[in-house]
């Protein structure tokens, strides 16, 4: 008699649930009957590199932050602009000199308009 | 349980000879434990340079095991005390110590971590680490270097490979009356409280003729 040609899917599922079940049972009986359990407090604890934990994990972000995260970006990629321009800076032609100018006042159009908004107080 | 003891030892190794190996449950199981030494990952000073410098290729303490450096207390094994223990530092260590699961085995590595060292006289270096935590093995000098560190790896090994699973002089860690944690020392106005742990710290009397 033939078996099924699907029973090796059988035995797979087996060795596929004794492979990981295995080393659990055994780890547990070497535990029940080795190893005597010792849980204590700091071992209970949180692992905060050997302090003791502060506060609470759940902190709450102000949302206003998100501005400040946006003027950085822009006054960082200007920086990144700004460094090539300066190196270059006598060999550039009289046009590439007023394109800068313009994406510089574009900016500092942006930082006025940021300050005036009150951005740049730190929101208590 | 240990079977060198139902089985002499001529006998086994007759048995050795025609290929067949007999062993016991505690033998497995030490070789199993001393050759998975997972050290918990932190260094407090210099030594802990020789540390890493034992753990890169030159030297490759993953020939003996002892290459995986957990991060966290929990999956470790071994303590390698590398370096100088302030007073600021000594409660985070005995708190550290307290966290790793059982069995736990300490090195103290370098003059510092045995007895204070150079700043043995100073105002803020623990004076030994053995003051609060059991320590295994002592290695002395000032950085060890990577060799020494080595060997008290290997020593620590000869430790794990003759504590025993059951009967008389049974290993402490496998005794349920042996305490997992040792009270973490508190800061006081000059000095940690309480200076050393007086159940665990006897430091031999020294006599003077």
């Amino acid at each position: 008699m033939n078996p099924s040609p699907y029973f090796f899917l059988i035995i797979f599922i087996g060795v596929a649930l004794l492979f990981p079940v295995m080393p659990l049972v055994l780890a547990w009986l070497w535990r029940r009957f080795f190893q005597p359990p010792k849980p204590g407090v700091a071992k209970n604890a949180t692992y905060e590199c050997g302090v003791e934990s502060l506060g609470d994990a759940q902190i709450q972000f102000q949302s206003q932050f998100y501005l400040y995260c946006i003027i950085f970006l822009i006054f960082d990629v200007e920086s990144i602009f700004l460094v090539p321009f300066a190196v270059a800076f006598t060999a550039l032609p009289i046009g590439a000199f007023v394109a800068i100018l313009i994406f510089l006042l574009l900016l500092l159009e942006g930082l006025v308009w940021a300050w005036g908004k009150g951005l740049l107080t730190w929101a208590r | 349980m240990r079977m060198s003891e139902a089985m002499d030892e001529g006998l086994r190794s007759e048995l050795q000879k025609q290929g067949i190996w007999v062993t016991s449950m505690q033998e497995l199981y030490n070789w199993g434990r001393k050759n998975s030494i997972w050290p918990l990952q932190f260094g407090l000073a210099c030594c802990a340079i020789e540390m890493i410098a034992t753990a890169a290729s030159r030297y490759d303490i993953a020939r003996f095991g002892g290459e995986v450096f957990r991060p966290s207390p929990r999956q470790a094994d071994l303590m390698i005390v590398a370096g100088t223990v302030t007073k600021k530092m000594a409660p985070q260590i005995v708190r550290l110590y307290n966290q790793m699961p059982d069995p736990k085995y300490v090195i103290a590595m370098g003059a510092c971590a045995i007895s204070g060292g150079p700043f043995k006289q100073g105002y803020n270096v623990l004076k030994g680490i053995d003051r609060y935590i059991p320590v295994d093995v002592y290695i002395p000098g000032c950085p060890p270097r990577p060799e020494a560190l080595l060997h008290a790896f290997m020593e620590l090994q000869r430790k794990i490979d003759e504590q025993k699973l059951t009967g008389q002089g049974k290993a402490e860690f496998l005794k349920e009356s042996t305490l997992s944690e040792y009270p973490v020392p508190e800061f006081g106005e000059h000095d940690l409280k309480p200076p050393a742990n007086p159940n665990l710290f006897h430091p031999p009397a020294i006599e003077r003729g």
